[in-house]
C-alpha cells in the first residue's frame, strides 16, 4: 500500500515553500495576467483554479536547452591551426513540479516513449525527467474545451505522474502513485490522510463521471492515415488556419525541435529549441524544396502525427492528451477535435461509398 | 443587432452566386470566441453568427486569397487594415465585396473568462452602453467594459466600416467606455528609459516565440520569410535572450510602422498575452506627427514612407 497523507489548504503554499529551500519547485503561478509553470518563491501568486495557460512541458523540455558550450582558440604551437574546446552542460536542477495536470503529466509519457526508448536515450531529458517529481492535482473544473476522457486519459489519472493530489474539504489528500512518489511523502511532515481516500475517490469519479460522454478519438489511426491523399479535406479544414504554430507551443505532447549554433566571436553554445510543424523552416529543405509547403499540409502532419503515425509507432496510444490548449489559445479558434471527428467521420463515409 | 445578422445573411445570400466566396464568423469551440467561416454553400449561411464575439480581423485572409472574388465581413477597424491593403496594392478593390457592420466593441475572450471565472455556458454576450451583458447558462450577468473589451477598442476612432460595398444595420459611434484601464503606453510614457527597457525584458521573458503576432497581422506580407526565423542574415539569434525576442517585436513595429491600423489581432493571437501592440501604437504616433497620416482611413492616400519627398511638411530638414 501506497502512502496517502492529508494536506489543509493554508498549510500548502509554507509546505511547498519549504521544498524550495532544498530544490526547484515548479508551480503554476500568475504572470502577468497568465497562469504559468515558474519556479515558486515568496512572493509568488500560486494559481489552482483551472488548467494553466501554458502546458508544463518546458520542465522537461525546455524552450531553450544549452547542449554544451564552445570555444574556438588559436592552437599555440601551430598559428594557422584552430583548436575547438567543448563544454558539457547536463541538467543537475532537482525539481518539484507541482499543480501539473493529468493531462500535463500523461503528456510527459508521450515524450518518455520518444526520448527514453531502450538504447535510443536523449541524456538531457532522461536527466531531467530523473530529477523530476510529478505531483498532479486532480481536476475538479475541466473547462468546455477540456477532452482527456476522449483520448485516453480522464481528470483524475495518473499516468506519468509521481504523487497525486485531490481536493478534498478544507485540503488535499495527497496519494502516492510510484515509488520514487511514495519515498519522497514518507519524509514529509503531512499528517495521515486515513478516510479521506475515500473522499478523495468519490470526488475524483463524480468529476469523471461528469466529462460529457462523446465518441472516444483512440483507435482511429487508420482512419486518419486514409485521407492522407485526400487534398480537398485538409484544405477544407485549414483554409482559416494561419499557420502559427502557437498550438504546437502549447501543446503538452508536441516535443519537436531545432537545434542551432549561436555564435558570439571565438564564443558559441550549441542549442535546442521548440520547433513545430505549422513553420514553414519544419520540413524546408537545404535545396529550397519544402514537402510541406502549404498550410494545409502542415495541418495534416500535425493531425496525423498525433492521432495517426504516432500510435501507429507507440502501442495506440495518442499524441494528444485532450487540455484542449491549442483550442483556447488558437486566434482563430480551430478545434482539433472538430477535425479529427470530420477525419473518421469522412473516411468512414468512404468505406461505406467503396462497400455500395 | 438581432436584425442586422438577418440583413447580413439576406446580403450575403444576394452576392454569394457571384463569389468564389464570403468570409464571415461563426459560433467557435469555446463559449467566448467566434471563429472565422469560408462560406461556399448557401448552406452554410445560416451559420453566421455577428456579435462582440467577432473578434478576428478577416481581411487577414484576403492577400492570400489574391485572384479570387471573395466577400468578406468587416468592422470598422477591420475595415481600416482592408484600406491599408487596397492602398499597399496588396488586394483588387474589384475583386472583394466588403459587408460594413457597425460594431459596439469585440470582448478581449482572455480577459472576459477570468471576469466571468469561466467561459463555460455563456450563451449570449451583447453591449449596450456602457456595459457588457452575458447570458450565462440562462442567467444574465454583466461585466463594466472597461474589464470585458479589447485593449483596441477604448481607442476606436470609428466603429462603422467606412469603406464598404453593402453598410448593414445603423451607423453609430464607437463603444462609450466609462472607466477605461490606463493603456499600456501610457504606462510606459511615464516611466524612465531605463524603465521602460526592463519592462519589455520582463514581458518578453514570457515570449514562447510563436509568432503568432505575426501571422495574425494582416500586413505581415513576408510570413513565410520573416526576419526572424532567417539564418542569413542573422537578425535574431535563436536563443530565449528576452532582448532577442524584444528584437523580433522591434523589427515587427518597424516592418509596420505608418501601415498599422491598430486593428489589435498581434496583441489578441499573442497566446501569452503580450502588450506587443502599444509597440505599434507608439510609432504610429510618431507618423501621425511627422507626416499628419492615420493609416487605413483613405483608400487614395499612399502611406508615408511609400513615398519619396524631398522635403516633408513636419521635417524641416534643410532649416537645420
Ligand atoms: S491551428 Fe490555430 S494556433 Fe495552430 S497554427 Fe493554425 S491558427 Fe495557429
Ligand atoms: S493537440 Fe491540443 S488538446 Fe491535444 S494535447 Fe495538444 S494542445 Fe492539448
Ligand atoms: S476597435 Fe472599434 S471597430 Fe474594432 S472591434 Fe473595437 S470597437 Fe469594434
Ligand atoms: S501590427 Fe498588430 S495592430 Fe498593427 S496591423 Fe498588424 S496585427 Fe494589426
Ligand atoms: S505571439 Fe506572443 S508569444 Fe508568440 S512570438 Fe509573438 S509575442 Fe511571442
Amino acid at each position: 500500500m501506497l502512502t496517502a497523507r492529508y494536506i489543509a489548504n493554508d498549510k500548502l503554499l509554507p509546505w511547498l515553500l519549504s521544498l524550495t529551500e532544498t530544490r526547484q519547485v515548479l508551480a503554476p503561478v500568475q504572470v502577468g495576467g497568465q497562469t504559468l509553470f515558474a519556479p515558486l518563491d515568496a512572493d509568488s501568486r500560486l494559481d489552482l483554479k483551472g488548467l494553466a495557460d501554458a502546458s508544463a512541458k518546458a520542465a522537461l523540455l525546455p524552450r531553450c536547452e544549452t547542449l554544451f558550450e564552445f570555444h574556438y582558440s588559436k592552437s599555440e604551437g601551430v598559428p594557422s591551426r584552430t583548436e575547438l574546446e567543448l563544454r558539457e552542460t547536463l541538467p543537475d536542477q532537482e525539481t518539484f513540479l507541482f499543480g501539473a495536470r493529468p493531462c500535463d503529466a500523461k503528456g510527459f509519457t508521450v515524450f518518455d516513449r520518444v526520448y527514453d526508448a531502450g538504447t535510443r536515450r536523449d541524456i538531457y531529458y532522461c536527466s531531467r525527467r530523473d530529477k523530476t517529481l510529478v505531483a498532479v492535482l486532480a481536476c475538479t473544473d475541466p473547462a468546455d474545451t477540456c477532452f482527456c476522457n476522449r483520448v485516453g486519459g480522464g481528470p483524475g489519472e495518473t499516468d506519468g505522474a509521481d504523487i497525486l493530489f485531490t481536493p478534498v474539504k478544507g485540503g488535499f489528500v495527497v496519494e502516492a502513485v510510484t515509488e520514487r512518489g511514495d519515498a519522497f511523502l514518507l519524509e514529509q511532515p503531512l499528517v495521515e490522510a486515513e478516510d479521506r481516500t475515500e473522499e478523495a475517490r468519490k470526488v475524483r469519479e463524480a468529476v469523471s463521471d461528469a466529462m460529457p460522454d462523446e465518441a472516444p478519438l483512440v483507435g482511429i489511426q487508420s482512419k486518419v492515415l486514409e485521407l492522407f491523399d485526400d487534398k480537398g479535406f485538409w484544405e477544407g479544414i485549414t483554409s482559416k488556419c494561419l499557420s502559427c504554430g502557437a498550438c504546437s507551443y502549447l501543446c503538452p505532447t508536441c516535443y519537436c525541435f531545432n537545434m542551432t549554433d549561436e555564435i558570439k566571436g571565438d564564443d558559441g553554445v550549441r542549442i535546442r529549441t521548440w520547433d513545430n510543424c505549422m513553420s514553414f523552416q519544419f520540413t524546408l529543405e537545404g535545396s529550397g524544396h519544402n514537402p510541406r509547403d502549404g498550410k494545409a499540409q502542415r495541418m495534416r502532419n500535425r493531425i496525423g502525427h498525433k492521432f495517426s503515425y504516432y500510435p501507429e509507432l507507440h502501442d495506440g496510444n495518442l499524441a494528444c492528451v485532450g487540455c484542449g490548449r491549442c483550442i483556447v489559445h488558437c486566434p482563430v479558434s480551430m478545434d482539433v477535435r472538430a477535425i479529427v471527428d470530420q477525419a473518421r467521420d469522412r473516411a468512414l463515409a468512404k468505406e461505406e461509398h467503396v462497400n455500395d | 443587432m438581432a436584425s442586422s445578422i438577418d440583413d447580413l445573411k439576406s446580403a450575403i445570400k444576394e452576392a454569394l452566386p457571384d463569389l468564389d466566396m464570403v468570409i464571415a464568423w461563426t459560433a467557435g469551440p469555446d463559449p467566448l470566441s467566434h471563429t472565422p467561416l469560408f462560406i461556399t454553400d448557401e448552406a452554410d449561411i445560416e451559420r453566421i453568427a455577428w456579435d462582440p464575439r467577432c473578434s478576428q480581423n478577416l481581411a487577414g485572409y484576403l492577400t492570400g486569397l489574391r485572384g479570387k472574388k471573395v466577400g468578406v465581413v468587416a468592422k470598422g477597424c477591420d475595415a481600416r487594415s482592408i484600406v491599408e491593403l487596397l492602398q499597399e496594392k496588396l488586394i483588387d478593390r474589384e475583386d472583394v465585396t466588403i459587408f460594413g457592420l457597425h460594431c459596439t466593441g469585440a470582448v478581449d475572450a482572455r480577459t472576459t473568462r477570468k471576469a466571468l471565472g469561466s467561459s463555460r455556458g455563456v450563451e449570449d454576450v451583447a453591449i449596450d452602453g456602457a456595459t457588457a451583458r452575458f447570458t450565462v447558462a440562462g442567467e444574465a450577468k454583466t461585466l463594466p467594459l472597461g474589464e470585458t473589451l479589447q485593449q483596441k477598442c477604448f481607442t476606436c476612432t470609428g466603429a462603422d466600416a467606412e469603406v464598404c460595398d453593402h453598410f448593414i444595420g445603423e451607423h453609430g459611434l464607437p463603444p462609450q467606455v466609462g472607466e477605461r484601464p490606463a493603456s499600456t503606453l501610457e504606462e510606459l510614457e511615464a516611466m524612465s528609459m531605463e524603465e521602460r527597457l526592463h519592462f519589455w525584458e520582463d514581458q518578453m521573458t514570457r515570449c514562447i516565440r510563436c509568432y503568432a503576432c505575426r501571422s495574425a497581422c494582416p500586413l505581415c506580407v513576408c510570413q513565410d520569410h520573416c526576419a526572424a526565423q532567417s539564418r542569413e542574415p542573422h537578425w535574431v539569434d535563436q536563443t530565449d535572450h528576452p532582448r532577442e525576442k524584444l528584437m523580433f517585436q522591434a523589427i515587427h513595429a518597424l516592418h509596420t510602422a505608418g501601415r498599422c491600423t491598430e486593428c489589435g489581432e498581434c496583441e489578441r493571437a499573442c497566446p501569452m498575452g503580450l502588450p506587443i501592440m502599444t509597440l505599434k501604437q507608439a510609432l504610429n504616433r510618431s507618423i501621425q506627427d511627422l507626416f499628419d497620416y492615420r493609416a487605413g482611413t483613405d483608400p487614395d492616400q499612399a502611406p508615408p514612407l511609400f513615398e519619396f519627398r524631398e522635403e516633408e511638411k513636419n521635417i524641416k530638414e534643410r532649416e537645420w
